[in-house]
């Protein structure tokens, strides 16, 4: 049996005395997509930051791929709010930076053509817009090419031509077999390709079940299948 | 009022350092080179040990929380903190009333001296760190981070002044002084000793209580 | 050996984004050049004192310039996480603390070289014991000033009031290296008639030890959430 993706184990995370993310127990298997929703402030993105390491779980523990999930980093990409970059650089030295220091393969090229930023590759970051930032960001995350990927709103910041790429990158990354964690609010959109969705609210974990009956209309949806919950 | 045993603590204390304050100003020997000026040793000596227990006592307890991250240890080191700073204060004020008479200068930048009162001014920074830090664990372990590099830095700052100048007299201790000022000393050491016992439990059952308000539901 | 090569990488990256920015590394040097006309003026023009007491303002320069240069060096890691970014390529906590103190060394060595000159211009300062000396002093005290400033930066960035946190926690720390810095300073430009100056560099490289040991260890602790 393979161990699964991720495997979260009562998780909490708690700031400044007040539990963001609270007794959270997941599991997800390799190649699984997860499409991950709720209100704002449910904790979302602190769930995200947690399964990634990028943050400690204040209580509970984290697997990635049968490894603790500090020590599993490099298996782990994560697509954040803040995206990472450093202003003064172009956005060809941010990819050299992470190449270098992450062992990355040198694929800098194709990917800067691959999200479109090749003609503005050598031109600093801080002259970039949101959503030049954003590909810039699915750029380093193409160059890691993880087995598991988490997305914390994706499609923020993007025009309805990025909008279709990101659903082309995680047709992509589903297609190699990654394991994908999506945070969005774009239910409808994302639970047409997703296999499980699962959803926050007030920082545990409420209804969990088939993305399938997201697919249509989904807040409905949601209400209905947390009635029967 | 029930299982408060540091107030008993406390109070022998006090009534030590009264007995102890009184004795040396009345009763102890004239120190030989010092003369009066010399009964101030009676409080100065207890509270440059206790000070520097203290700050030590805070570096167990930093080091206790990065280690074994249980709460009491922050609950230590923080009482330590704040009740290091206060003796180090008091410290640096006996000093320079002692400097004022002995050689007619408010600071004379002796190393000890100088030495405790960077001290102070390290950990009054630790304590600023605290209280910009609004999140209980990142605030208790930076600011552990933060007392482990001030506690390995008093070394060089001992060092540093010593060697620039030295003007305090050789180190006190109960062994090298007539008995009957030994007496005095030794009694006032246990006394600070015990009134200090009593601010840190004091402090940390408030730390306690602040961290259970902090995190009730 | 894979810590060496991650601070190497780390380090490159401080220097081109030093060089990229070095605008603000201008500003850095001019900010501790004007620290030297106030101090002459402060100390009422006298030349003979300040003479006497140039190593003291060279080095009160450098460490005040260098709260700029060490808050600049985590305002840019901390504006879009990017610090969390190299946690999770991943980056060892202990790479990251390197090759951002041995880069905040090279600027705070940049800043006192640049303020050499002005020192012997303004004050009438020579070096009797040599330049040789007195760019290893100028090392020395860097190097001792930058490993807890790279530390304590860090610290002071992701807490509130980070502009007072930081000369708050730092200052009180470095005043050994700072008073071993200005006497071999002191005497590399007065003569060591004496034989002091090894003593001082010496209490300089145990001060380095002591803190590039403890801030390696401890910033993980730091830096990580």
């Amino acid at each position: 049996m393979p161990d699964p993706a991720i495997l979260a184990t009562a998780v909490g995370r708690r700031f400044a005395g007040r539990w963001a993310v609270r007794d959270v127990s997941l599991t997800v298997a390799q190649g699984e997509s997860v499409l991950v929703h709720g209100a704002n402030g449910s904790g979302k993105t602190t769930l995200l930051r947690v399964l990634s390491s990028a943050i400690s779980p204040t209580v509970g523990s984290v697997t990635v791929l049968g490894k603790p999930a500090v020590e599993a980093r490099s298996k782990v990409g994560l697509l954040s709010h803040a995206d990472g970059h450093y202003d003064e650089l172009s956005g060809r030295d941010n990819l050299e930076l992470a190449v270098k220091l992450g062992h990355l393969p040198d694929r800098i090229e194709a990917v800067l053509e691959r999200v479109g930023l090749a003609a503005r590759a050598g031109d600093a970051v801080r002259g970039y817009s949101a959503g030049m930032r954003k590909r810039l960001a699915f750029a380093r995350l193409l160059l890691k090419a993880p087995p598991v990927v988490l997305m914390d709103e994706p499609y923020a910041a993007l025009d309805p031509a990025g909008h279709q790429f990101v659903d082309e990158l995680c047709a992509e990354f589903s297609a190699q077999g990654a394991t994908v964690l999506i945070s969005t609010h774009q239910v409808g959109r994302v639970a047409q390709w997703c296999d499980r969705a699962i959803r926050m609210d007030q920082g545990r974990l409420g209804w969990s079940g088939d993305a399938s009956e997201l697919r249509t209309r989904p807040a409905d949806a949601v209400a209905a299948a947390e009635e029967r919950a | 009022m029930k299982g408060r045993w540091e107030l008993i603590v406390g109070a022998v204390g006090g009534l030590g350092l009264l007995a102890g304050s009184a004795l040396g100003l009345w009763w102890a020997p004239q120190e030989r080179f010092m003369l009066e000026t010399g009964r101030i040793l009676y409080v100065h000596v207890p509270t440059a040990w206790l000070s520097m227990i203290l700050f030590t006592a805070a570096f167990v307890g930093s080091i206790g929380w990065l280690v074994k991250r249980r709460w009491g240890f922050d609950f230590l080191s923080e009482a330590s903190v704040e009740a290091g700073v206060v003796l180090g204060c008091l410290l640096s004020v006996q000093g320079s009333i002692w400097a004022h008479w002995t050689w007619n200068t408010w600071w004379a930048w002796d190393p000890r001296l100088t030495s405790v009162a960077v001290m102070v001014l390290s950990f009054l920074g630790i304590l600023a760190l605290r209280s910009f830090v609004d999140d209980p664990e990142k605030r208790a372990t930076w600011s552990a981070t933060a007392t482990i590099v001030a506690w390995v830095n008093v070394p060089f700052v001992y060092l540093c002044v010593k060697w620039m100048r030295s003007l305090h007299q050789g180190q006190s201790s109960v062994a090298n002084i007539d008995p009957d000022m030994g007496k005095v000393l030794l009694l006032n050491t246990v006394a600070v000793t015990l009134v200090a016992i009593y601010f840190v439990v004091t402090r940390w059952r408030i730390a306690n209580a602040v961290h259970q308000r902090e995190f009730a539901e | 050996m894979e810590l060496i090569l991650e601070s190497r990488a780390v380090l490159a990256k401080e220097l081109l984004h030093v060089w990229r920015a070095r605008a603000r590394l201008v500003a850095t040097g001019t900010f501790a050049l004007a620290t030297l006309l106030l101090f002459s003026f402060a100390g009422g023009l006298n030349d003979a004192a300040l003479r006497e007491n140039s190593a003291g303002y060279l080095w009160i320069g450098i460490l005040l310039a260098s709260t700029l240069a060490l808050g600049e060096g985590l305002r840019v890691e901390t504006e879009h996480n990017a610090i969390e970014m190299l946690l999770l390529l991943p980056v060892s906590p202990a790479a990251i603390f390197y090759g951002k103190a041995i880069g905040n060394l090279l600027v705070l060595l940049l800043v006192g070289i640049v303020m050499l000159p002005f020192l012997t211009v303004l004050f009438d300062a020579t070096p009797t014991e040599g330049v040789g000396p007195l760019l290893l002093c100028l090392f020395a005290g860097s190097a001792a000033i930058s490993a807890p400033g790279t530390l304590h930066a860090t610290l002071a960035a992701r807490a509130r009031s980070r502009d007072v946190l930081l000369p708050l926690l730092l200052f009180p720390l470095v005043i050994p290296c700072v008073v071993a810095a200005v006497q071999a300073t002191h005497l590399v430009y007065a003569g060591d008639p004496m034989d002091q100056l090894g003593s001082w560099l010496g209490v300089l490289f145990a001060f380095c030890v002591v803190h590039w040991s403890v801030g390696g260890l401890l910033y993980s602790r730091v830096v990580e959430d």
